[in-house]
């Protein structure tokens, strides 16, 4: 049976060659490359979920009244879309599961292309000739950020209907060309004309996932033709040979077992626990606002920025230069990510080094680099820990007030802090090893062994 | 022989009987190493594709169900176990079943000296009927750029650029009634101290940046306006707009000092990062992060006690942009 | 000679204050006794209210400051007494929901003494059973949750915090609408009306327990949680998957 698919297989296409090649490429054996995986699969259950909620939602700020079997909502007055997305949570048998799991699926896509970025960077697997590799996974990485959030935002319930007026803010907040440009994407002040809706729909159902897809190609092709990197695990890991588990058999079920497992994970939370319950918020209205509104894990950081900023708007007599939104809402994630996307050329240049690097280093080995990378996480993971200080006093009782004078010391002092203490870590784990390895050569002397060779 | 006994016999075959074959190629050298069986770890393999089997079947059951309390629960349980027990089952064989092997591979060369010339050279050769190249190639930019901006030009009709006169606009001017949410008249006898009232224009879309206003009333000696604004308050009730001058939330929390000898001042304050404002003192920012205080609308009282608008907002609503500060909003109607 | 009483009896209520024990050297159980004993260092002899600091302060360095209760009624009292937020051991602080040191009775009788400070309105009597949950969300949202958050899980103003609503009775939350204690806005009956007060309680008490169609509700309050769920549950059980699946190959 293999016989006649095979040949049916070489006979229309002629990949036999390549296959047989393909089928015993050598995947580096270390757990944390499985990290890519993970986003990979979270994103075909994105596309797969995904593809059944556009079956039932309708993208219409039209205007109707709820006459379903909610009680809380009946008789509100909402657009189609909310409600059409309140009949998915409730009317469409299964419906809820899908829009649950396709939700937890965004959190956690971009929680595990951050886990797999944090292990590149830190790893420099990001080096010559994978710096394109890394800069085209960066652009995934800001793709699905608004992706994520135009997902969110197309309900068009409190929440996120508040979430878009910031949106809307921060775009406006950009000296000079701001207010054009919301008006633009808008085609009105904010809410928008109605065809708004269309473009956010549009965007986040077709045009953002073609270019992730096509992103996602080019970057497992580039990773597939460069190889991937790998430890210098043994002495034939070199930077000339590649040791590890071919594609098949023995990678394949790995892989594979993954692909289920993040499926049955993402199942399990899209039926389990509870995620935008958006009957529970009802429908945007413009005059109408909630407390403890946020918008969803991966633009905390935005929200954190937004409120540490003291108040002043930046003018020049009559000339509103830089409005407040500007410095949290669009030049810190700027800055964060100009500074991501500059790492490989930082790194060669402060190394000196303009080769090829096929191993990956440990980070105590990099300890300029690694506290650079910590640094800056750092810096961010301060902001987004102040996006959530109404929530810390509402249920501990820590001040607000309090926490937003701490939050900003700290936003300039934990890093600087994070660099020294990080780079002094590297250099002791340094010394540990190096000790450890004098102490090992000189045991194996002392009992009359040759030493190992590095 | 009876079918019952024959299907009998091929399920004991399938479940008992393990596999004798000749390999095909017994007689080249193995590409893959050989490996011992496990017959444990494919018992555990068949119970859990068949575990994963049930709960997939547990799926369609519960799926059937015209209304099922906690069906959502149920559902994903079931999916989410089917696919669990898959993996595990791939994890066994990926473990136990499948041959191990560590092989070594060179990796790709750095470059292709010899093919990259041979690029080059393909290129340059066949240029070589060119004498004007650069020319040529600047006035390919003309066309690719002209061709470009042609292409992106009808984005333009997605709203307004260059005109951004709509942030001006609001539907307030003199004489416009106040009306609740129901589109009910304000009357100044009944708006009370110590409560906040969210109040539209008359006629006008609620949905609208610059329809809904917050109305507070203050003891006129409270209030602390500036000079050109003191006959906006009348019987000491204020209006302003309800659009955080931030980010645009709605302005919907009103702080209230019951004891003010130990309680913060009266307030505004929006729930998104909680800029506050002062209505005593024409929205004055007094915590947050808000740029600049809430437009104020100026009232007047007509002859039937209703609550009208004397005149439009003192600055545009909304969030800032380059402009904010430089015109008065206006009716366009 | 009332004055020298008064003073005696500001004296004398002052440690007792500062550490709202019941019982603790008070031997009072009317209402005019527990008054004196609890309430009197900062609401002042015959509830006038205490507004300066010009007299002495009390154990723990405290000074009483509190607001008149001449009219307030048997609501406010009845509101104040039965959250728990009343007493308060220090004037600066917010009042807090928390387990009244006092029981029904010594309630019933402070209430009672309350009232008889002054004609004040009486502890209402709300129908939520005959409001509709649907009208009420309209109502609360547009009222109330800007502070209390639209599922009433509490939240946070400039200075302050609004609880959340969870433990609030029907009568309870009737009476909180139209005191506005503390910092809460004080909705009049024309502004919220009886009828439409009802289907607010309608809905707070809906809110206590709704359907949770999705699952575990992990708090009901959006984003802050379900991210804590994604890094602490998905994440970690995912890197899980990757270190039991990726082990490295044992020759």
């Amino acid at each position: 049976m293999i016989r006649a698919l095979v040949r049916y297989l070489d006979e229309r296409s002629g990949t036999a060659p390549f296959l047989n090649k393909a089928l015993r490429y050598v995947f580096p054996d270390n757990w944390s490359f499985l990290l890519g995986e993970v986003a990979l699969y979270t994103f075909v259950i994105l596309v797969g979920t995904g593809i059944y909620l556009t079956l039932f939602f309708e993208p219409s700020t039209a205007q109707t009244y709820y006459t379903g079997h909610y009680l809380p909502l009946r008789g509100h007055q909402m657009s189609v879309a909310y409600r059409s997305a309140v009949d998915l949570s409730f009317k469409v048998r299964a419906g809820l599961l899908m829009r649950q799991t396709h939700h937890w699926a965004a959190d956690v896509f971009v929680a595990s292309i951050v886990l797999h970025m944090l292990r590149v960077f830190f790893t420099g697997a990001f080096r010559k000739p994978r710096d394109l590799t890394y800069y085209i996974g960066l652009t995934m990485l800001i793709v699905a950020l608004l992706e994520g959030y135009l997902g969110y935002s197309i309900v068009d319930d409190l929440l996120s209907g508040m979430g878009l007026a910031i949106g809307y803010s921060v775009l406006m907040s950009i000296p000079f060309v701001g207010g054009n440009l919301a008006l633009l994407l808008w085609g009105a002040p904010f809410p928008g004309s109605p065809a708004f809706e269309s473009r956010m729909y549009v965007a986040h159902v077709f045009l953002f996932p073609i270019l992730i897809a096509t992103l996602l190609g080019l970057h497992l092709f580039l990773v597939a033709a460069r190889h991937h990197t790998q430890f210098r695990e043994s002495r034939r890991t070199t930077e000339k040979k590649v040791v590890g588990i071919p594609t098949f058999p023995g990678q394949a079920p790995r892989s594979l077992g993954l692909f289920f497992a993040v499926a049955a994970v993402l199942f399990l939370l899209g039926g389990l626990v509870q995620i935008n319950p958006i009957w529970l918020w009802g429908p945007y209205h413009v005059a109408q606002g909630t407390n403890g509104a946020q918008p969803d894990w991966y633009l905390g950081w935005l929200i954190g920025a937004l409120r540490l900023v003291p108040d002043f708007d930046v003018t020049i007599g009559h000339y509103t230069l830089v409005p407040n939104p500007f410095w949290g809402g669009a030049l810190f994630p700027l800055v964060v990510f100009l500074l991501l996307y500059l790492a490989p050329w930082l790194e060669r240049r402060l190394t000196g080094e303009y080769g090829f690097r096929n191993l990956l280093d440990r980070p105590r080995d990099a300890p300029w680099r690694t506290a650079l990378g910590v640094a800056l996480f750092t810096w961010v993971f301060v902001v987004f820990l102040a996006g959530a200080s109404d929530r810390v006093f509402v249920s501990f009782g820590v001040s607000y007030e309090a926490q937003i004078w701490a939050y900003r010391v700290l936003v300039v002092v934990a890093p600087v802090v994070a660099l020294f203490v990080t780079r002094r870590l590297c250099l002791a784990l340094q010394e540990s090893d190096r000790l450890g390895r004098i102490r090992k050569r000189a045991e194996a002397e002392a009992r009359g062994e040759l030493p190992q060779p590095e | 022989m009876s079918a019952i006994r024959r299907w009998a016999i091929a399920l004991g075959v399938l479940l008992l009987g393990r596999k004798q074959r000749q390999p095909r190629f017994a007689d080249r050298t193995r590409i893959v190493p050989p490996g011992d069986p496990d017959p444990r770890a494919e018992w555990l393999v068949l119970l859990l594709l068949l575990a994963a089997a049930g709960a997939a079947v547990g799926f369609i059951v519960f799926y059937s169900f015209n209304h099922l309390a906690h069906q959502t629960q149920y559902l994903g349980l079931a999916l989410g176990l089917a696919f669990g027990f898959v993996a595990a089952a791939l994890v066994v064989v990926g473990k136990r079943l499948v041959v191990t092997e560590e092989l070594e591979e060179d990796y790709p060369l750095p470059g292709h000296p010899t093919s990259q010339e041979e690029l080059e050279q393909l290129v340059e050769e066949s240029g070589d009927r060119f004498t004007r190249k650069r020319l040529l190639l600047a006035g390919a930019g003309a066309a690719g750029t002209a061709i470009g901006a042609a292409l992106v030009v009808p984005a333009l009709s997605l709203g307004p650029l260059l005109d951004t006169g709509a942030f001006y606009e609001t539907p307030w001017r003199r004489g416009v009634r106040l009306v609740d949410g129901h589109g009910k008249p304000l009357l100044l006898d009944e708006i009370e101290r110590e409560t906040f009232y969210t109040a539209y224009a008359q006629g006008a879309d609620k949905e609208l940046l610059g329809s809904p206003i917050v109305v507070v009333r203050f003891e006129p000696s409270q209030l602390d306006l500036p000079a050109q604004r003191r006959d906006w308050a009348p019987g000491g009730v204020v209006a302003y707009s309800k659009i955080c001058t931030h980010a645009g939330c709605a302005i919907a929390l009103f702080r209230k000092p019951t004891f003010p000898v130990v309680e913060p001042g009266p307030a505004l304050i929006c729930p998104c990062h909680y800029s506050t404002f002062d209505p005593t003192r024409a929205a004055k920012v007094i915590f947050g992060p808000a740029g600049r205080p809430l437009p104020q609308l100026p009232l007047a009282v007509d002859s039937s006690g209703v609550l009208r608008a004397a005149g439009n907002f003192s600055g545009p609503v909304g969030p800032s942009w380059s402009g904010v500060r430089s015109k008065r909003p206006r009716n366009p109607s | 000679m009332r004055r020298a009483l008064a003073a005696g009896a500001v004296a004398l209520a002052l440690p007792a204050a500062a550490g709202a024990q019941p019982g603790v050297g008070v031997n009072a159980k009317t209402g005019e006794g527990l008054y004196a004993a609890y309430c009197l260092s900062c609401h002042g002899v015959d509830g006038s209210g205490v507004t300066s600091t010009s007299h002495p302060r009390g154990v723990l360095d405290l000074e009483g400051l509190g607001p008149p209760l001449e009219g307030v009624g048997a609501r406010a009292a009845d509101f104040y007494l039965t959250t728990g937020y009343m007493p308060l051991a220090n004037p600066h602080d917010q009042p807090r929901r928390k387990k009244s040191p006092f029981d029904d009775h010594e309630i019933a009788a402070l209430v009672a003494y309350v009232a008889s400070l002054g004609k004040g309105p009486g502890v209402p009597h709300p129908q939520p059973q005959r409001g509709d949950v649907s009208s009420g969300l309209s109502l609360f949202t547009e009222h109330c949750a800007g502070c209390h958050q639209v599922d009433a899980e509490g939240g946070y103003l400039t200075n302050a915090v609004a609880p959340p609503l969870l433990q609030a009775t029907p009568v309870q939350i009737a009476e909180a609408v139209r005191i506005g204690p503390y910092l809460m806005p004080k909705f009049p009956a024309n502004q919220i009306s009886d009828a439409q007060l009802n289907s607010i309680i309608a809905y707070v008490q809906w809110a206590k327990h709704p359907d949770d169609p999705g699952g575990w509700s992990i708090g009901r309050i959006g984003p802050v949680p379900e991210g804590l769920v994604t890094w602490l549950i998905a994440a970690v059980a995912l890197v899980g998957c990757c270190l039991v699946i990726g082990r490295r190959f044992q020759r």
